[in-house]
């Protein structure tokens, strides 16, 4: 593979998936409007219940929608992996996915080029949301909206890697509701994203464990930790091996000699 | 195929079998389509053809007998085999948010192709096609035909040596249809390249093209026009496809 080609190849799956989402309009407002409507409406309803003590990397006590806000950066990005993962499978039922599969370059490159094209997408989510956010006063410093970038890449890799190991065992469209109910709802509400795990510990220590090992919640606290210009190394390792993991076994699943690309024979 | 033996083929299978669990979808598939041959691959539903065009494309790996593209093994050497491959799939795989342009540009940068040198073939391919004023139109807004046309100029843009087209025609009108058929033997006669054409649409053969008759996963005939017509004792290319698939045309 020549770095040229690969270099063009994965600039055009990336500008692909840019062009898509800007003109699916309606996917951006919606993306934008889920974590905004939890922001505005249920912080603000919760803020009064759910106090939040200081807690690492916060130094002193902070109001529950500058808790949850990088808590729901995390959700913008677990459901745009999870839009990746759908838009991967609409498109292998359509038909257009052979077009990438099809291409001279090998398959786990086709793949994270396509994983990095979600992530580039997810981040401009999460930076409009982060404008929005600071225009309702929930501000990080200044610093820390530069130094959540390389945070928000990796924790966007590992969430979209998700999305493709899915999209790899799902064949049809019909059956995404249940990544809904199995994946993403289990995976934010146990977490770090609404509430620390303290405040979990205090309910469940079973949940607080669970919650502890939850992919989800590593990359939530690296993504905290970085917006306040902190580095969380644990959060980071254990986001870089799910994120090798996840993408590991999705590269398997697309292999055409020994993954379920054989079982979907003429389907794909 | 047999009259060009000597020279090496563009595509050459030999002995590729396939199964879905038990069932055996190919069985000892083997044939070669030389450069400027235009060979129509033959079967009823179910005959093999879609599978046999997958693992043609690679979408997944037959575990027996062996493909090459241009003298490049597909399992071996893989990107050097798909890189002279040009396909266009029965199902339509444009991007239908995307306009013409950005749907070539895309594929252009899968094959490596640079912005100028890809601004250039785009020009050429969707002008061959009567496609370049539209190309800021988005896929959604076209017609079939013009879809067809779109997909065969993508499969075209980085001179692939083999074109693989999986029933193209079908749901066309004949206008767009015999567009499409008179330009693929255009290009066959030119030289430039070899087809493989998977079809249920007899009419679109001419006397000089190849056939693959497939039937229950394997070949049943292969061969000139001439050569299958003799071996059957048949009249046209219906009464052989009839008498060698047991099916009504």
């Amino acid at each position: 593979m020549r770095t040229m080609h690969a270099w063009r190849a994965m600039s055009g799956i990336v500008l692909r998936e840019l062009y898509r989402f800007v003109r699916q309009r309606e996917r951006f407002f919606s993306a934008l409007v889920r974590p905004l409507v939890w922001l505005f409406i249920f912080a603000a309803g919760f803020r009064s219940t759910l106090g939040v003590a200081i807690t690492p990397p916060y130094e002193t006590y902070i109001a529950y929608e500058v808790y949850i806000t990088p808590g729901l950066l995390g959700m913008i990005q677990l459901f745009n992996g999870m839009q990746s993962s759908l838009s991967m499978v609409y498109d292998r039922e359509m038909g257009s996915m052979k077009t990438l599969l099809v291409s001279p370059l090998p398959r786990w490159f086709l793949l994270t080029s396509k994983l990095m094209g979600g992530v580039m997408v997810s981040l401009l989510q999460c930076y409009v949301f982060l404008g929005v956010a600071w225009l309702y006063d929930v501000q990080a410093p200044w610093a820390g909206y530069l130094l959540v970038l390389p945070a928000l890449i990796l924790s966007g890799m590992m969430l979209g890697a998700l999305g493709l190991l899915l999209s790899s065992f799902i064949e049809q469209l019909e059956n995404f509701a249940g990544v809904m109910n199995f994946v993403i709802f289990p995976m934010f509400f146990l977490s770090t994203a609404l509430y620390p795990l303290w405040k979990l510990q205090e309910s469940s220590p079973l949940l607080t464990i669970l919650a502890r090992y939850n992919p989800f919640s590593q990359a939530v606290e690296l993504v905290r930790f970085a917006l306040y210009g902190q580095f969380n190394l644990p959060a980071c390792v254990y986001t870089s091996v799910a994120l090798a993991v996840f993408l590991g076994v999705a590269i398997i699943g697309y292999n055409p000699s020994r993954g379920m690309m054989q079982k979907k024979g003429s389907r794909l | 195929m047999s009259d060009s033996t000597s020279l090496s083929p563009v595509l050459a299978v030999a002995g590729v079998a396939y199964a879905y669990g038990a069932r055996r979808a190919l069985d000892a598939v083997s044939f070669e389509v030389q450069k400027g041959q235009c060979a129509f691959l033959l079967g009823p539903n179910g005959a093999g053809k879609t599978t046999l065009f997958s693992l043609i494309t690679r979408l997944y790996d037959a575990p027996e007998g062996r493909i090459e593209i241009a003298g490049f093994d597909l399992r071996r050497r893989s990107s050097k085999a798909l890189a002279r491959l040009g396909v266009v799939f029965q199902q339509p795989t444009l991007d239908l948010d995307l306009t013409v342009m950005q749907n070539l540009r895309y594929h252009a940068a899968l094959h490596g192709l640079g912005g100028r040198e890809a601004g250039v073939r785009i020009e050429a391919e969707l002008s061959r096609q009567a496609m370049y004023e539209r190309r800021f139109e988005p896929v959604r807004q076209l017609n079939g035909g013009h879809r067809r046309r779109v997909e065969i100029a993508r499969a075209l843009l980085h001179r692939p040596e083999l074109l693989l087209l999986d029933e193209p025609t079908v749901g066309l009108d004949v206008p767009s249809r015999l567009a499409i058929v008179d330009y693929v033997h255009q290009l066959c006669e030119e030289g430039r390249i070899a087809v493989l054409w998977a079809t249920h649409l007899i009419d679109e053969i001419r006397d000089h093209d190849q056939l693959v008759m497939l039937h229950r996963g394997r070949i049943r005939a292969s061969g000139s026009v001439a050569e299958v017509l003799a071996g059957a004792g048949a009249a046209d290319v219906g009464a052989a496809f009839h008498l060698y698939t047991e099916a009504k045309t």
